[in-house]
């Protein structure tokens, strides 16, 4: 089977229960997509389809076909950074960082269908992203500085 | 089972001491130039934790902290055990040794715990690395400026001192001439061992002391970065373990014809231990899934009997008749126990290579895992090597080795290198937990509302905090350990969350009892000015004393340990929805110095958030042996809704050392939300998690 992973087609074995993440991480070294829980809970899986955040730990390959899939690594185009990546290192929204890629991803799913959100709006959005360390506060500013022209 | 598993940094026992790589291995490894060994005999590494050592007074090579290596390119390295878990020593301490060398952060690099090439190092735990670390990079950074310029006043017959350091370069301001570093270190094989040489102090720090973005933020947006569990090895296969069916279970019988039978599984059986290696990750689970296992149990403990399990007998009431005009206070408070949930559960990639063993995982102690490994396979630790990655968290919750030591023996069987990264579920189950506590306090107060005699009884939870900061005429303050039905460990704050919440929830009751507000009440019996300082500085931000709405309700609390000072003032308001929320928090910290007022802000508002879920909801569940909420959906951790605005203050006192800051901002939130709620509701809260839900 074939899959569409930040603007690249990779070819698959068929296997369309196997899980996204394990494939993303495993098979083709994308490992940016992290496992936090297995049940949808945490986020730290989260990616793109069609530009909606899903949870990839819950996402059959069957799932995902004929779809567009962007992670974490997908972001970066032409070695500039996308407005969120670029917020997040402004304010420091992070602290052990494994979080971060979900909580980048999900928030690019937020702000393409709703690019001026309210803090509530964010906070709403990202309440399936568990952050242990405690970056709330930052991880809210660093979307709203991105949602707001970001970082200059 | 043992009883409180040990707050493991109170040890006093001496380290194994690592003397290895000395200084000619270690030029023989990463090349000639200088190399600045730092050695942790000044005393006031050790005022921190109050311990003397076996070995104070040893050779200096014993007692190596740190390597620092200017190489003949003028590249400079860090060699430290210290780890990076989140809380930003990756980049503190560069910031340390780029002050020093006058040069940027992003020309330090940080070789951290790893076995082979850092000195040893007891463990990244007690908000120790600040304290510690930080002054001797300083020092160390220090001294290979003052050799720098040596070096180049010897080459120009100058005068050391007129010679400026600045951007890598040593630099002749008279004469207009300057080297780089990598031009004094060519060819060179210098070492020294250094005690304690002048540093910047805090007051004239450039950068030391700024807010400063992490070293590697980059990778980690870009998702770069590879945690332990993103280690990939040539050949690499994927393991599974079978887990006991209940605490105390011992394996019977084990069927495991149909995994075997599955192509590229390797089944591992030895004694208690069994599990799989497959080529992928999924295989791996089908194996697994495959062994038929038969397990003795035995009846376990439940977690509905805290009270009787911890603390059997009956509740502290104090027999002794009181005083004219005394008023007395009793009451029993409990903590349950929880679970670290560290984002990133415990991993490992273990790899064998000619009897020797290199091992990826995550802990906070690099050395004690080798330790481990050692004594499980019965090999020297010359042997194992430990590299412990930046990792998704910890919070005291990675001090051990377990899934190092089964990745081993899975590798050990399958003659590949095997990755294992436990399910959240044997996270829950299989990590130990921050210790449950029954804590009886008993106190009075005279007519004057002076705190006259204090009773302090912890059962289980742990004696760090347990000491009263408030002056007190009389006092009995005793731990006392028990057989814990669950393994448990350290947890951030350790037992100072417990025993101030019993102990600041009870001065808010007795506040009450002399009718003094319970700021008044503090101020009048605290002599500590450090902690009225933060008390002050809290209370003044908060607004404390101002007006409030009828369904809202106000709470004060503060503590301190480690060096370190905090205060917390909470507002919460009756919600018809939610029982009570959290509406707003202002937490007041000083740990002396600021070495990163952002990192050290970050720190703060972390061990708030978090200190949220031990206070509202978290409690783990278990019965019979088994834990029965081992998953985010049935183990609530604090989300974003949860998160109230919080203001921190830190109190900046460059004229102390810096404490540690990881710990000690969690100790004053769940009092002072119970304070706060008891103002709001005058339902008193005496059980952590308080579940103040509708």
């Amino acid at each position: 089977m074939e899959l569409s992973i930040n603007q690249r087609k990779y070819r698959l074995p068929d296997a369309p229960d196997r899980m996204l993440l394990w494939v993303l991480r495993d098979e083709l070294g994308l490992i940016g997509t992290k496992y936090g829980c297995g049940e949808g809970q945490c986020g730290a899986c989260t990616v793109l389809l069609n530009g909606e955040p899903v949870r990839s730990c819950l996402t059959p390959l069957a799932a995902a076909k004929e779809k567009s899939i962007t992670t974490i690594e997908g972001l970066e185009r032409n070695g500039n950074l996308h407005p969120l990546q670029e917020a997040f290192l402004k304010v420091d929204a992070m602290q052990c960082g494994y979080c971060t890629s979900g909580m980048i991803l999900a928030s690019a799913g937020l702000l393409s269908r709703n690019p001026r959100p309210s803090e509530p709006e964010i906070a709403a959005a990202l309440e399936g992203n568990v952050c242990r360390c405690g970056a709330h506060p930052r991880i809210i500013e660093a979307v709203r500085l991105a949602a707001n022209g970001g970082v200059r | 089972m043992t009883g409180l598993e040990p707050e493991r940094y109170e040890l006093s026992s001496a380290a194994a001491y690592d003397f290895k790589p000395g200084r000619r291995e270690f030029f023989q490894r990463v090349g000639g130039g200088i190399l600045i060994a730092l050695t942790l005999r000044n005393a006031e590494a050790y005022q921190e934790s109050g311990h003397t050592r076996r070995d104070e007074g040893n050779e200096m090579p014993r007692t190596v902290g740190a390597w620092l290596h200017i190489d003949e390119s003028g590249g400079i390295t860090v060699y430290t055990g210290k780890v990076e878990v989140g809380q930003n020593i990756r980049t503190s301490l560069a910031q340390a040794v780029a002050e020093e060398l006058r040069t940027p952060v992003s020309t330090i690099r940080m070789v951290m715990g790893d076995t082979s090439l850092t000195p040893f190092d007891r463990g990244t735990f007690g908000s120790l690395s600040t304290p510690q670390m930080a002054p001797q990079l300083h020092r160390a950074a220090a001294a290979a400026r003052k050799l720098l310029q040596e070096l180049a006043a010897e080459r120009w017959l100058a005068k050391p001192e007129e010679l400026v350091v600045e951007d890598g370069k040593v630099t002749d301001p008279a004469a207009g001439r300057s080297l780089g570093f990598g031009e004094l270190t060519k060819g060179r094989n210098l070492s020294q061992t250094i005690a304690g040489p002048v540093v910047t102090p805090p007051s004239a720090w450039k950068i030391a002391g700024q807010a400063f973005t992490k070293v590697n933020a980059r990778d980690i947006v870009t998702g770069k970065h590879e945690y332990p569990s993103d280690i990939r090895r040539p050949g690499m296969l994927y393991g599974k373990i079978l887990r006991p069916a209940a605490f105390g279970a011992t394996l019977v019988s084990l069927d495991a014809g149909a995994a075997k039978a599955m192509p590229g599984v390797t089944v591992v059986h030895d004694g208690d231990f069994a599990g799989v290696v497959a080529p992928d990750e999924i295989s791996a689970e089908k194996a697994l899934g495959a062994l038929r296992a038969t397990w003795k149990t035995t009846p376990q403990p439940s977690s509905k009997d805290l009270l009787r399990i911890l603390r059997p007998g009956p509740a502290l009431r104090r027999s002794a008749p009181t005083a004219p005009g005394e008023k007395l206070v009793e009451a029993t408070y409990t903590v349950a126990w929880i679970a670290h949930t560290p984002l990133e559960p415990r991993a490992a990639v273990a790899e064998w290579n000619n009897g020797n063993l290199t091992v990826w995982t995550g802990t906070q102690r690099p050395f004690g895992v080798r330790e481990e490994l050692a004594n499980a396979f019965h090999l020297p630790e010359a042997r194992i090597r430990v590299l412990m990655p930046d990792t998704g968290s910890a919070y005291g919750g990675k001090h051990t080795g377990e899934a190092a030591v089964e990745a081993a023996r899975l590798s050990q069987a399958a003659g590949k290198p095997v990755k294992l990264v436990w399910t959240r579920e044997e996270e829950f189950t299989w990590a130990y937990f921050r210790p449950g506590g029954v804590i009886d306090v008993s106190a009075s107060i005279d007519r004057d509302g002076l705190l006259t005699n204090w009773e302090f009884h912890n059962y289980n939870s742990g004696s760090s905090g347990i000491e009263t900061p408030y002056a007190v005429t009389s006092k009995k303050i005793e731990f006392h350990p028990v057989n814990s039905p669950l393994r448990q460990g350290s947890y951030r704050g350790l037992a100072s969350t417990a025993n101030n919440f019993a102990r600041e929830v009870h001065i808010d009751e007795l506040a009450r009892a002399a009718g003094l507000g319970p700021l008044e009440f503090r101020r009048k019996n605290l002599k500590n000015q450090r902690l009225l300082a933060v008390l002050n500085a809290a209370a003044e931000r908060f607004g404390w004393g101002g007006g409030k709405q009828a369904d809202e309700g106000h709470g004060i609390a503060c503590g301190v340990e480690k060096g370190g000072y905090t205060a917390v003032c909470a507002s919460v308001r009756k919600d018809a929805r939610r029982g009570v929320r959290v509406e707003r928090m202002v937490t007041a910290f000083e740990c002396g110095a600021i070495v990163n007022p952002d990192g050290l802000k970050n720190q703060v508002e972390g061990a708030a958030i978090m200190a949220l879920g031990g206070a509202l909801f978290e409690a783990i569940e278990f019965d019979n042996g088994k834990i029965l909420n081992p998953r985010l959906s049935a183990y609530r951790v604090p989300r974003f809704s949860d998160v109230p605005p919080i203001d921190v203050v830190l109190v900046n006192r460059s004229d102390l050392p810096s404490s540690g800051a990881g710990e000690t901002p969690i100790m004053a939130v769940a009092p002072a939300i119970s304070n706060a709620i008891f103002d709001a509701t005058g339902t008193r809260h005496r059980d952590l998690p308080m579940r103040p839900f509708a």
